[in-house]
């Protein structure tokens, strides 16, 4: 495994796309050192802000507040990158495997537009996780985001496939003009959740304040959740998935695309 | 002083097919003979008189908004970095102005026009053109739908309407009349379009697509300009629109006119379903006619931003694709939309499309009247010339291509029957010397004592893609611009424009209008001349 330790806070964001299993598997510790780093727009080596220790695997450790360094595990394929600490924006946009995992918060864009791996975030995320950068056409293409805390604006935003599930709060557009993959809420969202939505699932286990073009279609119990929550429990998120402790309201929209997405919020089962 | 020695030259305009022979350069010009300075050997080297794009749009407010609306493929396109040579900028399908110019020289054209520019962003346009480096650039101004125009078409008074049409030339320092979809987009400012040639346009009682075509194509003739009504036919895109293609030639009879992105326009069947290459029909006509020229519009498989003039078209596409849509209305001139497209092979109406822009390449006999374009970016991006060069002069890798298409694809097309492949002589007919005698630019196009010496040199290499992708070197007016794929110097290009001649009391009926419909003042509208960078005023044809 390689350890990078930050040595000093960048004054500007330090766009560090080279901070990639893919990138340092195989390399010389002498290699490492001199990987390029862009502090601002001045081209620095990675041993100007970090120190290097144990080279080889492709394995990646990174030590230290990272809220200013941005593009962490950028197209990512293989390999594991383990943040102690916060890490900046970006992280593992365009993954398209291995897995990420941060003990802190993360900044906004966390596996935008990624197409395969997982990515698990202890602390709390900004916004567009898993979302379409601007312009494109689709976002999260397929993979896994597990969020521990709470998320920004526009989770989701036009993602296409894969999971991505908030154990805490998320904020405004949750699923925004989504277009397929699966939401989960573990404890709801703010405002306009699904707007524009034209397919895939949003699950919440909090009440949602609905907006006017989701239409309710019925209560029931849908049996494609219990293949979800299997895959999700070892991952360390339940979702209920016995029919004994209550059911789904499903909404149909968003209707003003119109769409063809869901929204299920998850309503217990009252006192007998 | 410059002499290119050994080099196997291609310059058509004087019938030099393949001869080994010198090329001398003195202050920027091909001359007779040299004495002294620089040789380059070009021994093994193919020499060619630099490209001619007869029809792109690279630069105004049209591409602007469309490099704007396609920020995905911004981020995904090659990189030009800052050196002390070139400038910064971004390829893909909407290239910044800077590396417009460097990917055109380094593919060894030198000479662009820009085609479709109203007056309204015309100063938007030339300072974009300013900033597009070493090639030499030209407009063609947007006309079939300016209503100032059609108000004078619909009174009968063609006489005011072709002093207008001059006015309006030399205001814009524009170099040709571009018609397109005639009437249909100054219907399209009431939602429609104008699908029929004799049917009135929107909004006029004798106004039709015809008069519309005729009455400009006269007016260019009458007015002398080197090159004639550059027409974008009505019903692009649609299937069917052969018919209307045909009959819009039958409406020019008698006018010299250049058929814009042909392949666009040569579409049988009743739907999208049905929809076929009427390619053969549309050749076997087209080879008939000796008052026309055309220009491919082929399309190859690959991401692509289609931008027009052509606003009911392009809504139509954003409906059928679901893809972004912008719109710009431009006053009283025209409209423009855009909706970012990626072709693909799969798709049979895209293979359709694939194989006709071909076969019209092949199944028309002359190749001093077709001429290779991709209607940049609506096809394929220009930086993808030397792909369809090399699907010209190889039949074999043409037919492995098509074998790829889907099945259905196959029987709607003729392409897997054509087994005529171009030689490096057309080659440089369809890409520098037919469009520029076409835009009757005397000085482009060939390699005669006389001529801007505006000189490629390739590698000779049975892989035409290879040869034509990476010029060995590319020289603008005797310099080394290009050597070996890298920028050598980027220094401006030229602007030509035309000044026909017109009624000085002519503004008198164009100002009250102005100070009537359009949102800036008279005095406003014209480009200043000091605003066109390197200007050349071309003469008029007697």
């Amino acid at each position: 495994m390689t350890v990078l330790t930050l040595k000093e806070q960048p004054v500007v964001p330090l766009e560090a796309e080279s901070l990639c299993p893919d990138t340092i598997d195989g390399k010389s510790e002498a290699d490492v050192r001199a990987l390029p780093l862009f502090h601002g727009k001045r081209q620095c080596r990675l041993d100007d802000f970090f120190t290097v220790d144990g080279t080889g695997s492709g394995d990646l450790e990174l030590r230290g507040d990272l809220a200013k360094v941005k593009w962490v595990g950028r197209g990512t394929t293989k390999g594991r990158i383990t943040v102690r600490g916060n890490v900046g924006m970006h992280l593992g946009a365009h993954m398209k495997g291995g897995a990420i995992e941060v003990h802190g918060n993360a900044s906004d864009w966390v596996g935008a537009e990624m197409t395969g791996g997982l990515i698990h975030i202890h602390g709390n995320t900004g916004g567009q996780v898993g979302a379409a950068y601007r312009g494109s056409m689709s976002g999260m293409n397929n993979g896994t985001i597990l969020i521990e805390g709470s998320a920004g604006l526009e989770v989701g935003m036009r993602m296409k496939r894969g999971i991505i599930a908030v154990r805490g709060l998320a904020r405004d557009f949750a699923g925004l003009q989504m277009k397929g993959g699966t939401l989960i809420l573990m404890s709801g969202a703010e405002i306009r959740a699904g707007a524009w939505m034209t397919r895939g699932t949003i699950v919440s286990l909090a009440p949602l304040r609905m907006l006017p073009t989701f239409i309710h279609a019925c209560e029931y119990f849908p049996s494609f959740l219990r293949i979800y929550a299997k895959h999700l429990q070892p991952l360390g998120f339940s979702i209920p998935f016995d029919g004994q402790t209550g059911s789904y309201q499903r909404y149909a929209g968003d209707t003003s695309v119109p769409g063809k997405g869901e929204i299920l919020v998850w309503k217990p089962a009252g006192p007998k | 002083m410059l002499r290119i020695t050994g080099g196997k030259v291609y310059d058509p305009a004087h019938g030099i097919n393949g001869e080994i022979k010198d090329i001398c350069i003195s202050d920027g010009r091909i001359v007779a003979d040299v004495q002294g300075g620089k040789t380059i050997d070009a021994t093994g080297m193919v020499v060619f008189p630099g490209g001619v794009d007869i029809h792109t749009h690279v630069a105004g407010g049209a591409l602007n908004f469309a490099r704007g609306l396609t920020p995905e493929n911004q981020r995904q396109a090659a990189r030009f970095v800052h050196s002390a040579k070139q400038r910064a900028g971004l390829g893909g399908p909407t290239p910044t102005t800077f590396a417009t110019g460097y990917l055109y020289a380094g593919m060894g054209y030198t000479t662009v026009m820009e085609a479709a520019v109203p007056v309204l962003s015309a100063k938007h346009t030339h300072e974009e053109l300013r900033d597009t480096p070493i090639v030499d650039k030209a407009c063609f101004l947007l006309m079939a739908n300016n209503e100032l125009v059609l108000d004078l078409i619909e009174s009968g008074d063609e006489e005011r309407a072709k002093h207008v049409v001059a006015w309006l030339i030399w205001a814009a320092k524009t170099y040709g009349v571009k018609a397109v979809n005639p009437g249909g987009v100054a219907a399209w400012k009431w939602g429609k379009d104008a699908k029929t040639l004799s049917a009135p346009v929107e909004g006029y009682r004798k106004v039709t697509p015809a008069r519309i075509i005729a009455g400009l194509a006269k007016i260019v003739d009458d007015l002398g300009l080197p090159h004639p009504l550059h027409l974008h036919c009505n019903n692009l895109g649609a299937p069917g629109n052969v018919a209307t293609t045909i009959e819009t030639m039958k409406v020019l009879e008698g006018h010299r006119a250049h058929l814009a992105h042909l392949q666009f326009h040569a579409y049988g069947g009743d739907d999208w379903h049905s929809m076929r290459s009427e390619a053969v029909q549309l050749a076997d006509y087209f080879n008939t006619q000796t008052n026309l020229t055309t220009d491919a519009g082929a399309i190859l498989f690959g991401n692509a931003v289609t931008i027009t003039a052509d606003g009911p078209w392009q809504h139509l596409l954003y409906q059928l694709t679901g893809h972004k849509w912008g719109n710009l209305d431009v006053e009283n001139e025209t409209g423009c939309g855009i909706v970012p497209y990626t072709y693909k092979g799969s798709n049979l109406v895209n293979a359709v499309q694939w194989a006709v822009g071909l076969e019209l390449l092949l199944l028309i006999k002359d190749p001093w009247k077709v001429f290779l374009t991709t209607d940049h970016p609506n096809g394929a991006c220009f930086w993808r010339y030397p792909e369809i060069v090399h699907l010209l002069m190889n039949a074999d890798y043409r037919k492995e291509c098509v074998k790829k298409l889907p099945e259905k694809a196959l029987k709607r097309i003729s392409l897997a029957d054509l087994d005529r492949q171009y030689s490096l002589y057309e080659i440089a007919i369809i890409t520098s010397a037919g469009p520029a005698r076409a835009l009757g630019l005397s000085q482009k196009g060939h390699l005669g004592v006389g001529a801007d010496a505006d000189v490629t040199i390739y590698n000779e290499n049975p892989d035409g893609l290879m040869m034509f992708r990476y010029p060995r070197y590319v020289l603008k007016e005797g310099e080394i611009v290009v050597e070996e794929g890298e920028i050598r110097q980027a220094f401006d290009g030229h602007e030509f424009v035309v000044h026909p001649t017109f009624d000085e009391k002519i503004e008198d009926y164009l100002r009250p209008l102005f100070q009537q419909c359009y949102t800036m003042s008279f005095d406003n509208y014209p480009v200043e001349v000091e605003r066109v960078h390197g200007m050349q005023v071309r003469a008029l044809q007697k």
